[in-house]
């Protein structure tokens, strides 16, 4: 991309900012009286709803989204100036952060709302999309791309359920999940590696054929189980000694269940394996320029089985979130494209595990937004909170926040 | 002196070629078959209540065949036992050849429109407003301004993800399923509130006029629909369109070798947004000829796995525009004749889904059925879908 381009962004971005500003304060004045005041109530860990809360934080709703938007107007021209380093990035970050927070504000106005259940709902509603994030930096750091994520998430979920029925133990219903997800994910290498089809299209099989097989096994093995009385429950929460009695802190990291936690030590993990390792060394040559590794003596097919392996393992994983943690369930297509907003994060995230939590973060503050707003009276009808993540996954690919670097040699089989 | 200069060649149509690719996409559609009755004989034990899984008795294998020849039996003859069973058939197969070709046309132009599913919702969602708005209009003029809305609105859904992977880079395999779940919300959102007929009790739109349905084409006895021959005559003006015509040939081009194009002074934008733009005018067509055809008015989710059917049938055919007609048409008999499989072996209708992915696997990756049978590798290039997320 030229120059030319990398300016325009700059002012779209810019602009952007400032209609968006103006649009919310509009709307918002428009629609509240002036004197409501919209409460943000910050609670002790485990509180239970009779206790007294830790802080009440009284904001005028129109006078808040009015600093709001004269701030994003102030960044917006800093950035149309465009001297120094180039924060377009993160300032479209902020700028949605801020959109959802108006939202959020304006919602509750002439109410109260727990804020700090909705940064801990956030942390959890990001699980999925992080670990399938994760999967698909794994895969694109080797050269392989998986827009199978979905598909994988999907299979672990049905397949986790079903070991969870029959066991009758979560645990390995997780672990059935988890290895799921790393033998389904094998159709995928074989066909992109071995048999070096287009692997756009080998993604978009196993995604199809998640939907068939986790359907059928639905209606021929789950649906029987638990007709004949199978039951099971979710992986319980684990609150940490001490450090979930934190007030703020405490119930937004130290008291969730499993898979959360599991996401919350991978991503520091990831990021250790992968830039001070020897085996994320060969992994990120791979995928940038894998003659060169070759030469080197790493062994690029291998490497490369191995990684799309664990991917598909971490997106098994990510599939447990929604059968055996979220929920004791299993529902027909119940990952509802959070594998493709995963890949969204990854781009987000410039193929880094934190840049991908930051993006996951993104997404589940439009999920849990949408949550802890139902049930206020409010003018937005819910379809289209409901359509925000995915319309920011549009925005996310199509470069309007940060230009997208992938891996060099990404999607190329590599021929000998 | 006037020496005509040498022409080279025709290219001719590349008969063997063609037998070939038949062969495989029938090699696929048996293999993936088979394993479908594998998948029957392995699970028809568990499923049924009488038996213990796991025990391997000769009772146990004999019930297990038998479940097998069931199902089949009840697919063959839920889609071609009796001519209803027929009719039924090719109305089931007018929105897949539609979809299909839509699915087609994108891969002509190096582009993946997997997004199918949310053009035919715009497309029957508008044709559905369209048909019940304008009342009094004669027949002439509203039939095609409904069929039109459906077009229009399928085009404009298409068009943005070919927009944004022209401009921006953003891959339309994404920006597609994410306009499905958009699409999704909008017209749970339409439909419950501005479009909804407020003398129903479920959420739906109102009826469309008597002058805006497709009529009939043997009476109301079968429900085979004028969308049928509109379907068919469009897989010929895309036939004629890609293979005839200027726009055709650019679109084939940009699809090639983008590069080369641009070179040649095409625009890759242009190209992206038209190919786009006709695929998801197709997937509105496809809709719209549902709603105007057959259901009459629009419920939420009356469609269903649609869009990637069509993927199927747009592999199947090699993305040959005539050769989504038999494609299609084998497509509509397998979801005709699962109602009745299920019916009469318990067999989900999933199995049909099953199937299809694995047609799919067997098909684009037909270096597998090549191998398995021992057929001589493909000549030619694949068409390449994948290059990256960006720039």
């Amino acid at each position: 991309m030229s120059e030319g381009f990398r300016l325009d962004r700059r002012r779209i971005v810019a602009l952007a900012g400032i209609v968006v500003a103006l649009a919310l304060f509009g709307i918002v004045s428009s629609q509240v009286p002036g004197d409501q005041i919209s409460t943000l109530r910050i609670t002790y860990a485990n509180a239970r709803p009779v206790d007294p809360p830790l802080a009440d934080i009284p904001l005028p709703t129109v006078a808040t989204v009015g600093v709001v938007a004269l701030l994003l107007i102030a960044g917006a021209l800093y950035i149309m100036r465009g001297t120094g380093r180039d924060l377009t990035s993160i300032y479209a970050g902020v700028l949605i952060f801020a959109t959802i927070f108006v939202i959020l504000i304006w919602a509750i106005s002439g109410s109260r709302t727990d804020i700090v259940d909705m940064l801990a709902r956030m942390v959890r509603l990001a699980t999925p999309i992080a670990l399938g994030a994760l999967a698909g930096i794994l895969c694109e750091r080797s050269g392989i791309i998986n827009i199978a994520i979905e598909g994988l998430m999907l299979t672990g979920a049905c397949v986790g359920f079903i070991a969870a029925l029959l066991s009758g133990n979560s645990w390995i219903g997780m672990l059935i999940a988890i290895l799921g997800g790393g033998t389904i994910v094998m159709v995928h290498a074989i066909l992109s590696i071995r048999f070096k089809i287009d692997q756009i299209i080998s993604g978009t099989v196993i995604n199809i054929l998640a939907v068939g097989v986790t359907g059928y096994l639905r209606a021929n093995v789950i649906l029987p189980l638990t007709s004949a009385g199978a039951t099971g429950s979710t992986l319980a929460a684990i609150p940490i000694p001490l450090l979930s009695s934190i007030p703020v802190l405490g119930p937004i990291f130290f008291n969730h269940r499993p898979v959360t936690y599991l996401m919350l030590i991978l991503i520091p993990l990831m990021h250790l394996l992968l830039f001070r390792t020897a085996w994320g060394l060969r992994t990120r040559a791979i995928g940038e320029h894998p003659r060169a590794a070759d030469t080197m003596g790493i062994n690029v097919i291998g490497l490369r089985y191995l990684n799309v392996f664990f991917a598909g393992m971490m997106a098994g994983l990510a599939g447990a979130w929604f059968s055996l943690e979220a929920s004791f369930n299993f529902d027909d297509v119940m990952t509802n494209g959070r594998g493709f907003i995963a890949l969204a994060a990854m781009i987000f995230g410039k193929w880094t595990p934190f840049g991908a939590l930051g993006g996951a973060l993104i997404f589940s503050s439009a999920d849990a937004l949408q949550i802890k707003i139902q049930g206020f009276d409010f003018a937005l009808p819910p379809q289209f909170l409901q359509m925000l993540p995915y319309v920011i996954t549009i925005i996310v690919l199509a470069g309007i926040i940060g230009r997208p670097r992938p891996p060099a040699a990404i999607g190329k089989p590599y021929e000998k | 002196m006037t020496t005509k200069p040498e022409s080279p060649p025709r290219p001719g149509i590349d008969w063997r070629g063609l037998a070939t690719s038949l062969l495989v996409s029938l090699l696929a559609i048996f293999s993936a078959l088979v394993i479908g009755a594998g998948v029957i004989l392995v699970t028809s034990g568990s499923a049924s209540p009488n038996r213990s899984p796991g025990v391997c008795d000769a009772v146990g294998e004999i019930q297990s065949v038998y479940v097998l020849c069931k199902a089949y039996g009840g697919l063959f003859v839920g889609a071609l036992g009796n001519p209803r069973a027929i009719a039924n058939t090719l109305v089931e197969a007018t929105p897949y050849i539609l979809a299909g070709l839509a699915v087609a046309l994108g891969f002509k132009c190096g582009l993946f429109n997997i997004g199918a599913e949310g053009q035919i919702i715009m497309g029957s969602m508008a044709a559905a407003v369209a048909g019940a708005m304008f009342v009094g209009l004669p027949m002439i003029i509203h039939l095609p301004l409904a069929l039109l809305a459906g077009v229009l609105s399928g085009a404009l859904w298409g068009a943005v993800p070919g927009f944004l992977r022209a401009r921006t880079g953003a891959h339309e395999v994404i920006t597609t399923i994410m306009l499905n779940y958009i699409a999704i919300r909008l017209i749970d959102y339409l439909i419950k509130g501005p479009f909804r007929d407020t003398s129903s009790s479920a959420p739906r739109t109102a009826f469309v006029a008597e002058e805006a349905r497709l009529p009939f084409l043997f009476g109301p006895d079968y429900r085979l629909h004028a969308g049928f021959l509109i379907a068919l005559i469009m897989a010929f003006v895309i036939w004629w369109l890609l293979n005839k015509t200027t726009i055709g040939f650019e679109i084939r081009t940009v699809g090639a070798n983008p590069d080369a194009a641009q070179y040649a002074g095409m625009s890759i934008t242009r190209n992206f947004v038209l190919a786009m733009a006709i695929s998801g005018g197709l997937a509105g067509l496809a809709g719209a000829s549902t709603v105007l055809g057959l259901e009459h008015n629009y419920k939420a989710a009356f469609t269903g796995g649609y869009g990637f059917d069509s993927i199927a049938i747009a592999l199947l055919a090699s993305s040959n525009p005539i050769g989504i007609i038999p494609a299609a048409m084998f497509w509509g008999a397998l979801r005709n004749g699962a109602g009745l499989m299920q019916l009469e072996s318990g067999i989900s209708i999933n199995l049909i889904n099953i199937i299809q992915a694995l047609v799919i696997i067997f098909v684009a990756a037909d270096q597998i059925v090549r191998w398995i049978y021992r057929l001589p590798a493909r000549r030619g290039t694949q068409t390449t879908l994948t290059r990256g997320w960006g720039g």
